[in-house]
């Protein structure tokens, strides 16, 4: 007993551990692979309902799932590559975060051998590489979804207000003249915001290549006419009354659609799920889609997989990124289950496609959706994008509210960011 | 009990003793208190021989006497150390060494560039968002916290006076939305303050006839953030202040009393000069809390950020927008890291210096007492 309380060695103590530590190893050569999947809603669902498939391929690989919430996601996931610590073997990224983490270099270059990305690059919607390849030229992720712009619309309000779809989509300024008759016919909004007016025109006549704020040299392009006319259209909206001020995904927007208070939105085609499953389900055979007003094409949103540079499967990762983006069946899928409009081109290409959709009143809008994507630019992405985005929406703000003048909020947008991204 | 306060020089006959008292406790059990104590007394004791006389005393002996028995208090306080060196003191020092440096978080350690100053002087001179947040975190910080104290010192007198026994009742009741989550706070009332179907505006219209107020506005958000702080943290203060109260000897009032002296006069003269050193913690505690204000006007301007837009800047022409959610915009916004150390360590020395010029005008003459 005396000599058990003698002092011991620290080897002693770690003994046991060591031994723990061997089992563990043994363990983890002879029995299945574990590969992390970090990812948030409802983006989750995908990969919630790829288990069981890749399962069947692949019984040997065991896959775990961590989800937060968008906002709690991408910041675990900024901190986890600051550190380099407790990064997962696959990383979803929102269309939000990726010219952000694609710049990070903590992502492994999927250009690179063994991956050899770039010979997926035909199978995918042409704008969604440009999309997750940064300054340098490398491939940060694999597209898995996109969100091609549509305008929603409640075919209902249009006839009651006599205007058709031809007549509200023609131009924006056909498209504020519809809104002021359908708000004198039915008293609904035109749109909850007349930022959003902006965002779409922001996007407007970009070619290939082109930034939404920034040009290839990286110097902000925010006081041009691009950008002069979208703010006026906002500014015109917002005079006349059309726009009911709310912004999306708000309890007042929540709560109008509810109560029916909008004639149009303009979103990612995915927004038709939102509108079915929740935001307006009585609205069903009311809404219809449509390309955006004046021709334009945009995309809202998407997201992508990528690979930390300290991930521990990298092979396995990058197996179960390919099902996930390159298998068509997985691609549909996806489609059908959380409405996720693929960016594999094989997968647009099916018979699901031409299907029409009840609740937009039986319009097969999937063909329009794949159109509009066909058309939208392949725009390239920003690391200062959000910072231009916030100084530029927080000068609209300005001009909206406190009538300030267009020029001189443009002016001083653009040497704010200037001033912002100082360091670039 | 009995044992020398300094024991005798001699290194072995410590290590002896030591593993006589263990090897006692153990056959024994835990009864043998004299055992135990003795060791105890010796740990305390042991600095002084060291100090003294056994500069020549070997190391190995020394090592030796290290018994687990010794290390024992050590492991145990060590959770606390541990958990403040990982979470607070290496943090703390790591912005510092964070904040002369260019720094994009996602970029790894590898991606840092040293600045110098460059940062210090960017959220000096240039950004503007600061000055804006800070002229804010001022306007919430006198808006929500001065009418907290105006409130909580005449509720806790009214407290004292009026209800006997229920007291700890209506206490508790005030102290409740402090101890409630804040988040859950925000969000009720992101939903009480909705510009169509909140009650506030329910209320307001049926009793003023006011047209329906959009609170996010950049000229009302303010007001509504230091409504929400007020409500949560009067009661806190009302706490405090009615703790002080109760430690006032009840002869003052008595006297008083039998002077004739009003419920104003023994508010005025007894409570509220007996109450000052209170005061002057509370408001200490109010000036840290609203310079350090984030979750309130970050869960509240949440909802009328639009589709996109980074979290945390504060709502409609940043209106709403704190200094501490400057700081962290600037690091997960615009992924500047060293810049947002910048402004946490200058929101530091303002609020030192604001703590200083407090402890100036109340804590003066508090000391003394």
């Amino acid at each position: 007993m005396k000599h058990m309380l003698r002092p011991t060695r620290p080897w002693q103590v770690l003994r046991p551990l060591t031994g723990l530590l061997a089992v563990l190893a043994i363990q983890g050569a002879s029995a299945q692979t574990t590969i992390t999947v970090a990812s948030f809603p409802d983006f989750d669902r995908a990969v919630k309902a790829a288990i069981p498939l890749y399962k069947k391929k692949n019984p040997n690989v065991e896959i775990k799932l961590v989800s937060l919430s968008y906002g709690d996601h991408h910041n675990a996931m900024t901190t986890a590559l600051a550190t380099g610590a407790n990064l997962p073997d696959v990383m979803a990224v929102d269309f939000g975060f990726i010219g952000k983490f694609a710049e990070s270099g903590g992502l492994e270059d999927l250009n690179k051998a063994p991956y050899s990305g770039a010979q997926y690059r035909s199978k995918f919607t042409r704008f969604s590489y440009p999309q997750a390849t940064n300054s340098k030229g490398a491939l940060a992720a694999i597209p898995a979804d996109i969100g091609p712009g549509t305008l929603f619309y409640r075919a209902d309000m249009l006839e009651k207000a006599g205007v058709t779809q031809a007549e509200l989509t023609k131009s924006w300024d056909s498209y504020i003249e519809s809104g002021k008759k359908i708000k004198a016919a039915t008293g609904a909004y035109l749109i909850p915001s007349a930022v959003d007016i902006k965002d779409i025109y922001i996007r407007s006549g970009l070619k290939d290549g082109d930034g939404i704020y920034f040009n290839k040299a990286g110097k902000a392009q925010v006081n041009t006419p691009r950008f002069q006319r979208a703010f006026e259209l906002a500014k015109a909206t917002r005079a006349a009354g059309l726009d009911a001020n709310i912004n999306a995904w708000s309890n007042e927007w929540t709560e109008a659609y509810k109560r029916e208070k909008f004639a149009t939105q303009a979103f990612g085609a995915w927004f038709a799920g939102h509108l079915n499953n929740w935001l307006n389900t009585e609205g069903k055979g009311k809404w219809r889609s449509s390309q955006l007003p004046e021709g334009a094409f945009a995309s809202w949103g998407g997201s992508f997989y990528a690979i930390p540079t300290k991930a521990k499967n990298k092979t396995a990762a990058w197996d179960f990124i390919r099902f996930m983006t390159l298998d068509k069946e997985m691609q549909l899928e996806a489609f059908r289950k959380l409405d996720a409009f693929p960016a594999l081109l094989e997968a647009q290409t099916d018979p699901f496609i031409d299907q029409p959709i009840e609740y937009l009143g039986n319009q097969p809008a999937r063909k329009l959706w794949k159109d509009a994507a066909d058309r939208i630019a392949a725009i390239t992405v920003d690391k200062y994008d959000i910072v231009a985005k916030e100084i530029v929406d927080s000068e609209l703000d300005n001009v909206l509210m406190k009538n300030k003048d267009i020029k001189q909020a443009l002016a001083d947008a653009q040497a704010q960011i200037e001033k912002r991204v100082r360091r670039r | 009990m009995a044992l020398p306060v300094s024991p005798p020089p001699d290194p072995d006959q410590d290590a002896a003793l030591a593993s006589r008292g263990a090897g006692d406790g153990l056959a024994e059990g835990t009864t043998n208190v004299p055992a135990s104590t003795s060791l105890i007394a010796e740990d305390l004791a042991s600095p002084t021989p060291q100090h003294s006389g056994a500069v020549a005393r070997p190391a190995a002996a020394s090592r030796r006497r290290l018994t687990m028995r010794k290390a024992a208090p050590y492991l145990f306080i060590s959770p606390f150390f541990i958990l403040f060196l990982v979470f607070g003191l290496f943090p703390l020092l790591f912005s510092i060494y964070v904040s002369f440096f260019q720094w994009d978080a996602a970029t790894g350690l590898g991606g840092m560039e040293w600045v110098g100053i460059d940062n210090y002087a960017f959220v000096l001179m240039q950004d503007d968002w600061f000055h804006k947040s800070l002229y804010n975190t001022a306007w919430m910080g006198i808006a929500g916290g001065l009418p907290q104290h105006l409130v909580a010192l005449p509720l806790a007198f009214f407290l004292h006076t009026a209800f006997g026994r229920w007291r700890n009742t209506f206490v508790g009741i005030y102290f409740l939305p402090f101890i409630t989550s804040t988040v859950a706070i925000s969000l009720v009332f992101t939903s009480l303050f909705s510009r169509e179907f909140g009650v506030v505006n329910a209320m307001l219209g049926a009793l003023l006839h006011l047209e329906n107020i959009d609170w996010w506005q950049p000229q009302y958000s303010k007001t509504m953030i230091s409504f929400v702080v007020w409500w949560r943290y009067v009661g806190f203060n009302t706490v405090l202040y009615l703790s002080a109260i109760q430690t006032i000897p009840r002869d003052l009032f008595e006297a008083a009393i039998m002077d004739g002296a009003s419920r104003w006069q023994q508010f005025r003269h007894i409570t509220l000069p007996m109450l000052k050193p209170m005061i002057y913690f509370a408001v200490t505690l109010t000036i840290i809390g609203s310079l350090q204000l984030f979750e309130e006007p970050f869960v509240l301007t949440a909802a009328s950020a639009g589709d996109g837009r980074m979290s945390g800047s504060g709502g409609i022409d940043q209106a709403g927008k704190s200094a501490a959610m400057h700081v962290f915009t600037t690091g997960f916004g615009e992924n500047d890291f060293g810049t947002a150390s910048a402004v946490a360590w200058i929101l530091f020395m303002i609020i030192a210096l604001m703590t200083m010029l407090n402890n100036r005008l109340l804590g003066r003459d508090t000391e003394g007492r």
